[in-house]
């Protein structure tokens, strides 16, 4: 193969929090890549006025971040393009999950990244746990925080290796408390949000499962597995799956319901755990979504892009009653698992007739229908 | 941090899920008494070579700096370049020969009395005259002393999970530490795999072969689900003594309920298979319903039989509302997914106010009701 036709290999650092040794971590495997004479460089790092981290950047190349003004400040972001020319072996870089300022040429860190894979440059970058987008609901039900800056679970899945970057909570909070994380100040705020005692241990739990599934999808031997490599394509071809069990195909039932986006995070995680084919489908019960209200519409193509950023093969269908155009689409699509919302009207008398739910439930008699309940917070 | 170690104590000895309140207070009162016991941090790793020893005597190190009086009492036979570095900065205690085997010298570390004592490889078999014939008894030893300890051991030493790795190795280890003793450490720390890319790396594992690197994944997996099952524990333990009910859950559980007289074979493989997956747990009930046919019943014993075949946790429970025992066991065991059946044919009464089926998806609160098809 032509050197310049690989891509390059990604390794990911997980944490569950700020302060765990991430961008330690990653810098101490950078400067044993260079002593072994790998070309490597730092992408980009965030020193957090850390010092133990600051000295671990000694002696390795520094790419120059690239400086943007937006509304009248100035910020700086990786550049992309000066390291594409660079052309390191190895280039590390922090925070996977970031979002670029707007103005940059890419919104979001993992584009740049993917950019930098694409060229044949290894990547050795890191995020928390709680930044994957499948987890999104499951975080903000435990510690109330709303992650803003996802990562979509395809592109974790891209990365070669996974690798838990471990620290125990008390251990974290003590540090945090001799403010080696944050400055005062901030710390106060952090106490507040994630670092807190049973947050911390829920998230830790979290990405030590993440990790254990991430390490599972890249070895677990597969009838018609190649490399590891090859598992995007496969599941989008959708043909084999493990230990010869029929294949699954899930489908996730779209509506304007402000609780879809759960819905389409929880049918994605399912699916991919279960190495199934995942699709959406919203039904319109008049023609053509320009015929909905503007704001109706404006949610629905909100959720269908949701999807599709996801990788979720999505449809639009046209039919009176939804319950049977779903369940009929369902059936010629060889669906075996419909994921629906939990219908929010309650206490509504059933004598006027089922509800949705029941209606589809009804209706899909030979198949399985899973019912994703509304999320709280407790 | 008092009420957090406090609570981290706890966890010592806890098998069942909803201890009794009396048991509690005796273990709070245990934990107390313990007071003056040092604290144990325990480096998992999944196989040799993967760091243990310098992440931990890079910790040493660090805690030196800050002014704690740290000495290392244990050093693994074969030091890597980096960890003879480490060493260098440090106090050492050591090991002594008996009849050519060295052991730690347990009462040298005493006499001593260091705040923090580092022992590298947690799982060793001393020579039968020495203080211990284990070296997690040693380290118990000095942590009863006072001495709080940082230590290392492999996922293939730890008693529990020997068989499991050896089948998996192919290898006979002689050593062994007990679970319990690793739970009873206050603080467990996973190091996860080698630092560098492998195609940069030097030494250690020459030719990652398919089958190396599989199994290696299995350890690794194995080590990461250990420590977080530890985790979930003491997560347990901390609600539990803060009086909060926790609701939600970081593993998948997923329920199981069966019905007298339907064959619910596939149903219950369906949920092994996506308790696998999820690498959660699985559970079957049915809820008891007075008297029914002899060939209902057959049918069911089968079920709950091919249940436990299956490795799931099976339940019968008692004459109640249909919804609300299942909701309450759930409730019970953080379940996360329930999986039914399909109601087969309404009859009028469910037609108006809705079948079993019906009220149970209306009043799970978080958690994913699964129908199948009969």
């Amino acid at each position: 193969m032509p050197e310049n036709s690989r891509r390059g290999h990604l390794k990911l650092l997980l944490g569950y929090a700020a302060g765990v040794g991430k961008t330690y971590r990653m810098l101490e495997e950078a400067q044993k890549l260079k002593r072994q004479g790998v070309d490597v460089v730092i992408g980009y790092f965030e020193a957090h006025a850390r010092q133990d981290t600051i000295d671990l950047t000694e002696c390795l190349e520094m790419v120059p971040r690239r400086k943007l003004l937006y509304r009248g400040s100035e910020f700086e972001e990786m550049d992309t393009e000066a390291i594409l020319r660079r052309r390191p072996q190895v280039c590390v870089v922090d925070e996977f999950a970031h979002t670029n300022v707007p103005g940059s040429k890419r919104a979001k860190r993992w584009e740049d990244i993917r950019v930098l894979l694409d060229d044949g440059i290894d990547v050795l970058t890191n995020m928390n746990v709680q930044h994957l987008e499948s987890l999104n609901d499951t975080v903000w039900e435990f510690s109330g925080v709303r992650v803003q800056e996802t990562i979509p679970d395809w592109v974790v899945k891209e990365a070669d290796e996974v690798v838990m970057v471990d620290l125990p909570p008390q251990a974290l909070l003590n540090r945090l408390k001799r403010g080696v994380v944050y400055s005062p100040e901030k710390a106060q705020q952090a106490l507040e949000n994630f670092f807190k005692e049973p947050t911390l241990v829920t998230l830790r739990e979290l990405a030590l499962r993440q990790t254990a599934h991430e390490v599972d999808v890249r070895h677990e031997p597969r009838e018609a597995s190649g490399s590891p490599r090859s598992l995007l394509l496969r599941n989008r071809a959708g043909s084999s799956t493990r230990n010869g069990e029929a294949a699954e195909r899930l489908l996730i039932h779209i509506t304007a319901d402000p609780s879809t986006a759960a819905l389409i995070r929880r049918g994605r995680r399912v699916a991919d755990f279960l190495d199934a084919e995942c699709f959406a489908v919203f039904v319109n019960m008049v023609t053509g979504l320009h015929s909905l209200p503007a704001p109706e519409r404006q949610t629905i193509q909100k959720q269908l892009n949701f999807a599709r950023n996801l990788q979720i093969e999505t449809h639009v269908l046209e039919g009176e009653d939804v319950a049977e155009t779903l369940v009929g689409f369902a059936r010629r699509q060889g669906i075996t698992q419909i994921f629906l919302l939990q219908t929010r009207v309650r206490n509504r008398p059933a004598i006027f007739g089922r509800n949705l739910v029941q209606k589809i439930v009804w209706l899909a008699r030979d198949m399985q229908v899973t019912i994703v309940a509304e999320h709280c917070r407790r | 941090m008092g009420w957090c170690i406090a609570t981290y104590r706890l966890a010592i000895n806890m098998t069942h899920r909803s201890p009794d309140p009396e048991e509690l207070l005796r273990q709070v009162q245990a934990g107390e008494r313990y007071e003056g016991r040092g604290l144990l941090k325990v480096f998992l790793g999944y196989a040799s070579g993967v760091g243990k020893s310098a992440r931990m005597l890079d910790e040493a190190r660090r805690r030196k700096e800050r002014g704690e009086d740290v000495v290392v009492g244990a050093t693994q036979p074969v030091l890597s370049p980096e960890v003879t570095n480490l060493l260098l900065k440090m106090e050492v205690i050591p090991l002594k020969t008996l009849d050519e085997m060295q052991v730690m010298d347990v009462e040298s570390i005493l006499r001593r009395h260091p705040q923090v004592c580092v022992v590298d490889g947690l799982a060793y078999h001393n020579h039968p005259r020495s203080y211990h014939t284990e070296r997690w008894e040693d380290v118990r030893e000095l942590l009863d002393a006072g001495t709080s300890i940082l230590t290392s051991v492999n996922l293939q030493y730890i008693d529990e999970y020997k068989e499991k790795v050896e089948k998996i190795t192919g290898k006979h280890v002689a050593d062994v530490v007990p679970l319990d003793f690793l739970k009873s450490a206050e603080e467990i720390e996973v190091v996860d795999a080698p630092p560098g890319m492998p195609l940069y790396r030097e030494g250690g594992i020459p030719e990652e072969t398919g089958v190396l690197q599989q199994k290696l994944a299995e350890l690794r997996e194995m080590a990461l689900l250990l420590t977080a099952d530890i985790v979930d524990h003491q997560l347990e333990m901390y609600m539990q003594h803060h009086g909060i009910e926790q609701l939600w859950g970081t593993q998948e559980r997923v329920l199981v309920c069966i019905k007298a007289g339907v064959d619910a074979r596939q149903m219950i493989e369906s949920g092994r298979r996506n308790a696998d997956r999820f690498r959660g747990e699985l559970y079957v009930v049915n809820v008891r319903q007075g008297k029914r046919p002899s060939k209902d019943q057959s049918v069911l014993e089968e079920n709950l039989q091919y249940a436990r075949t299956l490795r799931a946790r099976v339940e019968v429970l008692e004459k109640e509302e249909w919804t609300a025992a299942i909701l309450r066991f759930a409730h019970e065991h953080r379940i996360t997914q329930i999986f039914i059946h399909h109601s087969r044919n309404e009859s009028w009464p469910e037609r108006i106010f809705g079948s079993g089926v019906d009220r149970l998806i209306k009043s799970a609160e978080g958690i994913d009701i699964r129908v199948f098809p009969q």
